[in-house]
């Protein structure tokens, strides 16, 4: 059972008076991706207590929530249906939120297949930066009446205002699914993804790792056999608990604490770089690439940039960096312009994606 | 020379310096095919037009229209329905019709780098031998620009499945007011900073001026099959629709039409619909042969629960095409019927179709006014055509309030005044039904970080809190006025 709770008031109450003080406020839902971006110092402000579904009717493929409402209540009662979120959000512990999975705008294993958390993001209800309480976007499919706050606001790191209420569209579970692994060398991996991106196979995740190419198949089953017979390889067992320990991270790569994980991100036909092999899992046929790397940073966020990509550091902190690629002048710019009109005074996160705003 | 409002001579000299004389407009007769767009009911001369060829030119333009305070609006081709193009008699015509090309085919990446004056269609007829195409396809698509699309988010029969313009562009060139140029978005999965480009999809000119688009290409599907049902009952089409979505079914397209708009198609493309059918279903299923055809059987069963007449599954790739031309051309079609419509866009949640549809009918009865319906079933964007007659005096402002009421009727249903046609000139005040000040103030923000002046499309998309309180002080619901809290002017 998932709790009723409505603690909206609270909740503007204290963005009121932390307006009215100038005071700082840190947006906390489960706590769970704080290692994610930089520290914030601020008056914490929890939502987790915010739960609830308001509004689930599964042929209307949409689920509203409050921001509270833990992730994995809203993937069990959805599993239970027969439906999912195919962004496939990563759920780092039990106490993660439906708001920080939208904050933190992080999507899983299918993202190119399926899309990403804001592709999904129908409509958002906040406590505004001037410390009013609105409604952006809705539980229909096509909505384009004033700017698309509700996609704005997803990855925004609660930096431009505190999330009450989620309304994000779910799509059914695939009827078969399985998993090939397929032992070669990364330059054959890499021709291999870039062949099947032109191709009508099924395909709904990928992952190198260890000298092995896993690719997940997803659809009816005419459709899954008929490929695996095409493409070969061996269907691996416990699929569903290999995506779900590469999504959460609970994945034995994932378990390295000495150096910082990189997460790279290239366009898809970005060649293997041999600067970055060693050390590696590559994702989403090749656009995500984590490296656990001590390279410098100028140098491996100049490795990115040749490959028309961009570095940020995911997990371990380096002293005076940024964890997120720094961005252009003017897009900087007009980004910061952006914060301070929708925070103007500057309460929400300071700091938590670029230090100075 | 014959110009339309008083001209502005250190503006037209300055604009001289940046374009040759051809590609500025100032002649009345020359202005004249810019004073509406597909809305048009609302026309207005701007001073000038520019037809720039190089984003070099369109930075400088914006420069100096910023130097000066004058206002902008961006054009492309014209065929919008809210007013979104329609120039500001105070301002020039910012035309991107002559950015023409398609920039570089990448079908390594998949995707395409096209100039925003590149019509919709043109870029899957330009991937077509390829084996893709780009998937948003309005009806418009053989006239509309891709720069229009990305301004609007427009979506088309296929956004079911393939989404809106904004799920599949991937990047942007954009000019702001003050004649930066810069990249929005990349070909990656994500991106540092805010989701600008997302922001952008849909900002209706607002914001900035799209200069260069990057699009994503699909593969296209090995095979397609559609099926044409017919019912007796518009309520037990609106159920199957939910029912085919409820199993799990996402159909390329999925669409409704009602009798009215039935006849008119049929009697315009002749393309074998059966004109005593209260509603019809058109269903696109597309992928590989096994899997169409096991879900050519499901649906079908789906469509004869729920009392489906004939079910006729098109047999030959001419016949699917004949088809959806009926759909695709049901905006003329009823215009040949009627001296004018009027086309509304409000979208719903799929479960209230047949009680929405019931109401639109007590209001066409009410007004005198008749209406005919095509619609985005899968996605409940409902559009609406409302037949009146404007050389007869006051029927305008009677489509134009019956329009208004089909609005809000969404709108108290959980749905929106717009799903893809935007708000332009045409929706401010319907703006004010879906909006309090809570959100006016957020959209205002965000149109001061970008341009404090409001020098770019004025007047458009977003209403004044004033203009939303005046509406509301006339505006009176249940007894009680929209926004209580405003001081009336
Ligand atoms: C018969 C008919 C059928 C239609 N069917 C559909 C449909 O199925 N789905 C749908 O979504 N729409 C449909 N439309 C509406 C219309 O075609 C779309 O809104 C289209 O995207 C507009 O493109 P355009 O190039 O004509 O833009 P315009 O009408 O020229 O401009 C539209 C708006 O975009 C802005 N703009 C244009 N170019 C730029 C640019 N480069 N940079 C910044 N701003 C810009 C303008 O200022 C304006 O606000 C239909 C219209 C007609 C007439």
């Amino acid at each position: 059972m998932i709790a009723d709770n409505d603690i909206t008031s609270t909740l503007q109450e204290q963005v009121v008076a932390g307006i009215a003080a100038n005071q700082p406020l840190t947006i906390i839902g489960g706590g769970s991706k704080a290692f994610y971006g930089n520290e914030t110092q601020g008056t914490a402000l929890h939502v987790s207590p915010h739960t609830g579904v308001m509004a689930y009717e599964p042929s209307e493929l949409c689920i509203t929530a409050r921001a509270g409402t833990r992730l994995q209540d809203i993937e069990a009662l959805l599993a239970a249906n027969g439906q999912k979120l195919a962004f496939e959000p990563p759920c780092f512990s039990a106490t993660s939120t439906i708001g920080g999975v939208v904050a933190a705008g992080l999507s899983g294993p299918a993202r190119p297949w399926a899309g990403s958390v804001r592709d999904h993001v129908l409509g958002v209800k906040l406590i505004t930066g001037y410390g009013k309480v609105a409604s952006f976007g809705g539980q229909v499919m096509k909505n384009v009446a004033g700017y698309d706050i509700s996609r704005l606001i997803t990855g925004s790191m609660g930096t431009l205002g505190v999330i009450l209420e989620v309304s994000l569209k779910v799509m059914p579970r695939p009827v078969t699914e399985l998993t090939l692994a397929l032992e070669m060398p990364s330059e054959e991996a890499f021709e291999l993804t870039t062949t099947m991106r032109r191709s009508t196979f099924p395909l709904s995740a990928t992952c190198y790792f260890d000298g092995c190419l896993y690719l997940r198949l997803s659809g009816v089953p005419s459709h899954v056999f008929a490929s695996h017979r095409k493409i070969g390889g061996e269907a691996i067992n416990n699929a569903d608990e290999f995506w779900l320990a590469l999504r959460n991270q609970t994945h034995e790569f994932f378990q390295q604490y000495d150096r910082p994980l990189w997460r790279l991100s290239f366009p898809p036909a970005t060649n293997v770089i041999s600067r970055l092999e060693g050390n590696s899992l590559v994702e989403w046929g090749g656009s995500q690439r984590w490296v656990y790397t001590n390279i410098p940073v100028n140098l491996i966020r100049n490795i990115a940039h040749k490959g028309d990509g961009h570095a940020t550091v995911y997990r371990g902190s380096l002293p005076g960096v940024n964890p997120f690629h720094p961005l252009a002048d003017n897009l900087r710019n007009v980004q910061q312009r952006l914060k301070q009109a929708l925070d103007p005074h500057g309460i929400f996160n300071p700091g938590r994606m670029y230090k100075d705003w | 020379m014959n110009t339309a409002t008083t001209p502005n001579p250190a503006l037209l000299q300055q604009l001289k310096d940046i374009l040759p004389e051809e590609a500025i407009l100032t002649a009345k007769e020359d202005l004249h095919p810019y004073e509406c767009d597909g809305l048009t009911a609302y026309r207005h001369l701007p001073l000038a037009v520019v037809l720039p060829t190089t984003t070099e030119q369109v930075q400088l333009i914006l420069k100096t229209c910023s130097r000066l305070k004058v206002p902008v609006v961006a054009r492309g081709a014209g065929t919008g329905l809210s007013g979104g193009a329609l120039p500001h008699e105070g301002g020039i015509v910012l035309s991107l019709a002559r950015f023409k090309q398609i920039l570089e085919i990448d079908t390594a990446n998949l995707h395409a780098r096209v100039q925003p004056g590149v019509r919709n269609l043109a870029i899957s007829q330009a991937v077509d031998h390829l084996g893709l195409f780009y998937a948003p396809d309005p009806s418009s698509q053989i006239a509309c620009s891709i720069g229009g699309n990305v301004a609007e988010n427009s979506g088309g029969v296929h956004c079911l499945k393939y989404g809106l313009t904004v799920h599949n562009i991937l990047e942007i060139q954009l000019v702001t007011i003050d004649g930066e140029l810069m990249t929005i978005g990349n070909d990656r999965q994500d991106t540092p900073g805010y989701d600008l480009l997302a922001l952008l999809t849909g900002s209706e000119g607002m914001l900035g001026v799209v200069v260069e688009v990057l699009v994503r290409l699909t593969v296209k599907p090995d095979t397609v099959q559609v099926l044409m049902a017919d019912f007796a009952a518009v309520n037990d089409a609106g159920d199957a629709v939910a029912a085919i979505i409820s199993k799990g079914i996402i159909p390329a397209g999925l669409e409704m039409m009602d009798n009215p708009a039935i006849r008119a198609a049929e009697d315009f493309i002749h393309a074998g619909y059966p004109i005593d059918a209260n509603a019809i279903l058109l269903c696109e299923l597309d992928g590989t042969e096994d899997e169409v055809s096991e879900q050519v059987a499901r649906v079908s069963a789906i469509l004869k629960n729920h009392r489906a007449g004939t079910i006729h599954i098109a047999k030959t790739a001419a016949e699917r095409a004949r088809l959806w031309a009926g759909r695709k051309a049901a905006f003329p079609a009823v215009g040949r019927i009627s001296p004018d419509y009027y086309c509304m866009d409000g979208t719903i949640p799929r479960k209230h179709l047949a009680h929405v549809l019931n109401k639109i009918n007590d209001y066409s009865q009410q007004y005198g006014l008749g209406v005919a319906n095509v619609f985005h079933a899968g996605d409940g964007n409902l559009h609406p055509l409302i037949l009146y007659d404007a050389n007869r005096t006051g029927e305008l402002e009677k489509a134009e309030r019956f329009g208004a009421d089909i609005l809000e009727l969404c709108v108290k249903v959980g749905g929106s005044i717009t799903g893809e046609h935007g708000v332009g000139h045409e929706k401010l005040d319907s703006m004010c039904v879906q909006f309090g000040e809570a959100e006016l103030e957020v959209f205002h923000a965000v149109k001061r970080a970008f341009d404090p002046d409001e020098l770019l499309n004025p007047g458009k998309a977003v209403p004044t809190l004033h203009r939303c309180a005046e509406l509301g002080a006339m505006h009176v619901h249940h007894g009680q006025l929209s926004h209580p809290e405003l001081p009336r002017f």
